[in-house]
């Protein structure tokens, strides 16, 4: 058995990756470059909403203090998220955004492959079902990364700069700590790190056929999952999910 | 315009067993984007169990212009209607 406290802190990051990536890719809605990507985007972040509910709901039930899936996203303060820093980084152009989308995709997709096997039958059943939606997530943004990358020079140029900046981002995704061993030993959740391989084979391809230049340095910036050190981007991010339920508590309609 | 997407006719089986339909159309670089966004854009309420896509230059298509000698002449044959048999009793609805 695993303690209650080790499994919360496992479910808000899975959560917390889904709430504000999904956050992000809705401010895309209404300013897409084209209708088509406009309503595609927003349906991505509709998925991504729809898996928070389902992790963050999963995670007030075990924490058993009365909290809901509203209230752990509406109510906690910039320091209790535990979110991977690259989905917190900014949207930046449209390619840095689709950018962003395809380095989460390829490790989320992985993740819940894994997950689909997790001794949890609830953590197994959240995985099955969100699986199905990140394929196709995933299916669209590394088609899009290749059609820009190896597009025009510009749009070449553009991803390249998108993905050496969001490059030291990525690493922290497969940095295990105390809460990832606790679950790799409650058969819960896979190793972090067990999952790079897998990563770096789906990325390596989609980059070659992008011809986009994969960065060399394996540097990654972490303290977002940790809730140790997030980026000075969470908390403007956080002001505009939230206000509304800090301005009118409990308010609803 | 040389930069504009190509335009993609979409069409929709809604159930299987039904006809695709067309339901609308659409912009995209290639076919399987045009698969995709008609995925995103005419699917999203569960309308359908499969897509066609075929760029709109593809399509040949009578002329409004012509409509004349295209359709009248059939206006004015209703023998063409097998609406003139007696169909017996013991054969209930058809």
């Amino acid at each position: 058995m695993v303690r209650d406290d080790f499994l919360f802190e496992y479910l808000l990051r899975l959560g917390d990756n889904t709430l504000i990536l999904g956050h992000r890719v809705s401010e895309w809605c209404g300013h897409a470059p084209v209708l088509e990507e406009d309503i595609a985007l927003a349906n991505t972040a509709l998925d991504m909403i729809g898996q928070t509910q389902m992790w963050l709901g999963l995670a007030a039930e075990v924490e058993g203090k009365g909290r809901n899936a509203d209230a752990l996203a509406f109510t906690r303060d910039v320091w209790d998220f535990r979110n991977l820093l690259l989905v917190e980084m900014p949207n930046g152009d449209f390619g840095q955004t689709l950018m962003r989308q395809f380095l989460f995709d390829a490790f989320h997709s992985i993740l819940l492959g894994r997950l689909m096997t997790s001794s949890d039958t609830r953590i197994a059943g959240i995985a099955a079902k969100a699986s199905k939606e990140v394929s196709y997530h995933l299916e669209r943004s590394a088609e899009t990364v290749v059609g820009l990358g190896d597009g025009t020079e510009q749009s070449h140029e553009r991803m390249q700069a998108a993905l050496d900046y969001l490059w030291p981002y990525v690493g922290e995704a497969f940095i295990g700590d105390t809460v990832d061993a606790e679950m790799v030993a409650a058969g819960i959740a896979p190793d972090p790190a067990s999952l790079r391989a897998e990563f770096d084979e789906i990325v390596t391809r989609v980059f070659a056929e992008a011809t986009l230049k994969l960065p060399e340095s394996r540097f990654a910036h972490k303290g977002g999952k940790t809730g140790n050190f997030h980026t000075e981007h969470l908390g403007h991010l956080i002001s505009t999910l939230q206000w509304l339920q800090r301005a009118y508590p409990g308010c609803t309609w | 315009m040389s930069n504009e997407w190509p335009l993609w006719e979409v069409f929709i089986r809604g159930q299987h067993g039904l006809s695709h339909r067309h339901v609308g159309s659409l912009h995209a670089p290639d076919a399987d984007m045009a698969i995709k966004n008609a995925r995103d854009v005419y699917t999203r309420r569960n309308e359908g169990v499969s897509i066609w896509v075929v760029e709109a230059r593809h399509i040949a298509a009578t002329a409004p212009g012509d409509k004349g000698p295209l359709f009248e002449p059939s206006e004015s044959k209703v023998y063409r209607h097998p609406t003139f048999f007696d169909i017996p009793d013991e054969v209930g609805h058809m």
